[in-house]
């Protein structure tokens, strides 16, 4: 259900609580695989619960709670634009706003080609590189101007 | 560069984060000093209280106080957790501390994990910051590849294991008993206190755990002894601090100055009010810091004493900047988004609350706003504030009193006159995209 190299990185984090623990591992699982398969089936997450000895209730729970998971599918490219107060009196909203207008679609939506979704994001913690917004839960990319935008936007289109 | 400050000192952007790097600025210094020395436990936590450092997460505890707690001759494991996952808006200090100086962090950890006798420790880092993370698994690499962490530390009877843990996005995990539920691998949900975590706390074992920052001032402070660090701030309010800064300034970021620089300072630092504009208000201590009107922030000084005469707190250290541009009602609707967002849905107070004062926040803001809607407001936050397991509740209450409270007047206008006292051009341009020359 998921590649060998998958499985050795959920093994990887696994090794690092104690024996006993595995199910600490399983945010980590849960990333690991929605890097593999995009977005977190309810067959992904059962395949995890069992790999973890865990009930599929269990790893669902961890899977709706944290909101970095997606339990739908997305475009290839998820856009997370940080609209929150810090973000928002340097230009946030309007990076997001710009967003829309380039990509032709609204918060929570996906472009008609799957390419690209757009969401809106709470604190990432990156307050003063404002304008901000992550690629794929893992690529922040900061001080995003319409100009440096663009150049994002260009460069994912032909990925 | 950072040429100033104590954590940050020397570091050179991302070229200088190595264990080569921190070794040349003396790192690890004190981490051998005490293996090779055998210092008492006791000496490295009276060093600690005599410093007077106060937890950086935001709720300013006595770092010393607090592993005193450590029941050290209980037999079984005990853990240590360090507290990066860095969500409340406007905080991004901890961040720069992992990815310019990761190894203070692993050595204040190692330092801690000696002084309490714990033999494991997770670093729990924020969900959206997966560069960061990623970093710091380099830095235990090379930490544990020198002996610094992991079975007998320098060739001494010390062992200590250090991990990162890799949060998911959920605000509610910077609350420590959540972010315990969280390494366990369940929902990051508060747990009822007491029991404290120092006596049942990861997997129901004895567990400190402190903010990144913390952390990563504990060698420091070893080196130049409790008393030099305590001087470098003023009393009660001990050393140097990060203070984020962002919003309305020229130079958003982050400063290491000593707890007790003037505001007026930090403001300058920063580059001063976007624009040459005129200051409106300040949250000075993450988002759910009480927000204070410009006149009586001018006034404080940055350190935890100062800002909670002036009637909120010193928080985290974020300090978030609003000018003339900025509608408050507008500001305030953000917040409570977030909160409403957020709130795990243990409590019913804070589950069913912060619905509330996001959407009569929300109505006020797009001209629905009723007369009596501030007194609900208060009267809201009267019935979350004190009535749920953890202090996101309070956490969503302040930021509604203090608004209200400070400027009531601009909450009466929206109401009565279905629109902003801002005029909507004026925040438009005010809060347009806006990126520093410098960076």
């Amino acid at each position: 259900m998921l590649s060998q190299e998958s499985l050795q990185q959920i093994d990887r984090e696994i090794a690092k609580y104690p024996p006993d623990q595995k199910q600490s591992a399983v945010m980590a699982a849960l990333r690991i695989a929605q890097v593999e398969k995009g977005w977190l089936a309810n067959e992904t997450i059962e395949f995890v619960a069992a790999y973890l000895d865990m009930p599929a209730i269990a790893v669902y729970e961890i899977a709706s709670f944290y909101n970095m998971y997606d339990l739908e599918p997305v475009g290839r490219h998820k856009i997370t634009v940080c609209t929150n107060l810090p973000c928002a009196l340097s230009g946030g909203v309007h990076a997001a706003e710009y967003l829309k207008e380039k990509l032709g679609i609204g918060f929570n939506e996906t472009t008609p080609d799957g390419k690209f979704t757009l969401k809106e994001g709470e604190c990432m913690g990156a307050c003063g590189d404002a304008p901000v917004l992550l690629h794929n839960n893992h690529r922040m990319c900061s001080w995003m101007t319409r100009e440096k935008i663009d150049q994002l936007l260009a460069e994912l289109d032909g990925k | 560069m950072s040429t100033q400050g104590m954590i940050l000192a020397g570091c050179d952007g991302d070229r200088t984060w190595r264990l080569q790097d921190y070794l040349a600025r003396g790192g690890y210094s004190a981490l051998k000093k005490i293996v090779a020395e055998r210092i008492p436990q006791d000496t490295i936590i009276a060093e600690l209280k005599a410093s007077v450092l106060r937890g950086r997460g935001g709720a300013g505890f006595p770092t010393g106080l607090k592993w005193s707690f450590m029941p050290r001759s209980f037999p079984g494991d005990k853990y240590l957790a360090c507290n990066s996952d860095e969500g409340e808006p406007g905080t991004f200090k901890d961040r720069d501390i992992l990815r310019y100086n990761p190894h203070s962090v692993i050595e204040g950890m190692a330092i801690a994990a000696y002084a309490m006798g714990a033999a494991r420790g997770y670093n729990y880092i924020h969900g959206e910051i997966f560069e960061i993370y990623q970093r710091f698994e380099e830095a235990l690499e090379e930490a544990r590849a020198a002996k610094l962490i992991g079975q007998n530390i320098l060739g001494s009877d010390f062992s200590f294991e250090l991990f990162a843990h890799h949060g998911y996005g959920a605000y509610i995990c910077g609350e420590e008993t959540a972010l315990l539920e969280s390494i366990e691998g369940k929902k990051g949900q508060p747990r009822f206190k007491p029991p404290f975590p120092a006596s049942y706390g990861l997997y129901g074992k004895p567990t400190t755990i402190n903010n990144t920052e913390t952390f990563a001032s504990v060698p420091f402070i070893m080196n130049m002894g409790g008393e030099s660090f305590l001087n470098l701030g003023k009393p009660n309010n001990g050393g140097m601090k990060l203070f984020s800064v962002s919003g309305h300034v020229n130079r958003p970021g982050n400063y290491e100055i000593p707890l007790g620089t003037p505001f007026a300072e930090l403001l300058e630092m920063a580059g001063g009010v976007r624009g040459g504009r005129k200051l409106k208000a300040v949250i000075p201590g993450g988002s759910s810091a009480p927000v204070l009107p410009a006149d009586i922030m001018m006034g404080c000084t940055m350190d935890y004493d100062s800002i909670s005469k002036a009637g909120s707190m010193l928080g985290s250290g974020a300090v978030i900047v609003m000018d003339e541009t900025t509608c408050m009602v507008k500001a305030l609707e953000r917040l409570s988004y977030f909160y409403f967002e957020e709130s795990c849905g243990q409590c019913t107070p804070c589950r069913e609350g912060t619905g509330w004062l996001y959407r009569v926040v929300h109505r006020i803001e797009h001209g629905l706003g009723r007369q009596d809607d501030l007194d609900l407001l208060n009267s809201v936050t009267g019935n979350i504030m004190g009535r749920t397991i953890c202090a996101l509740g309070d956490a969503a209450s302040m930021p509604v009193q203090s608004f209200v409270k400070h400027f009531g007047d601009e909450f009466m206008y929206h109401i009565e006159n279905k629109k902003c006292l801002v005029s909507p051009e004026a925040q438009y341009a005010g809060s347009n995209i806006y990126v520093s020359p410098s960076c």
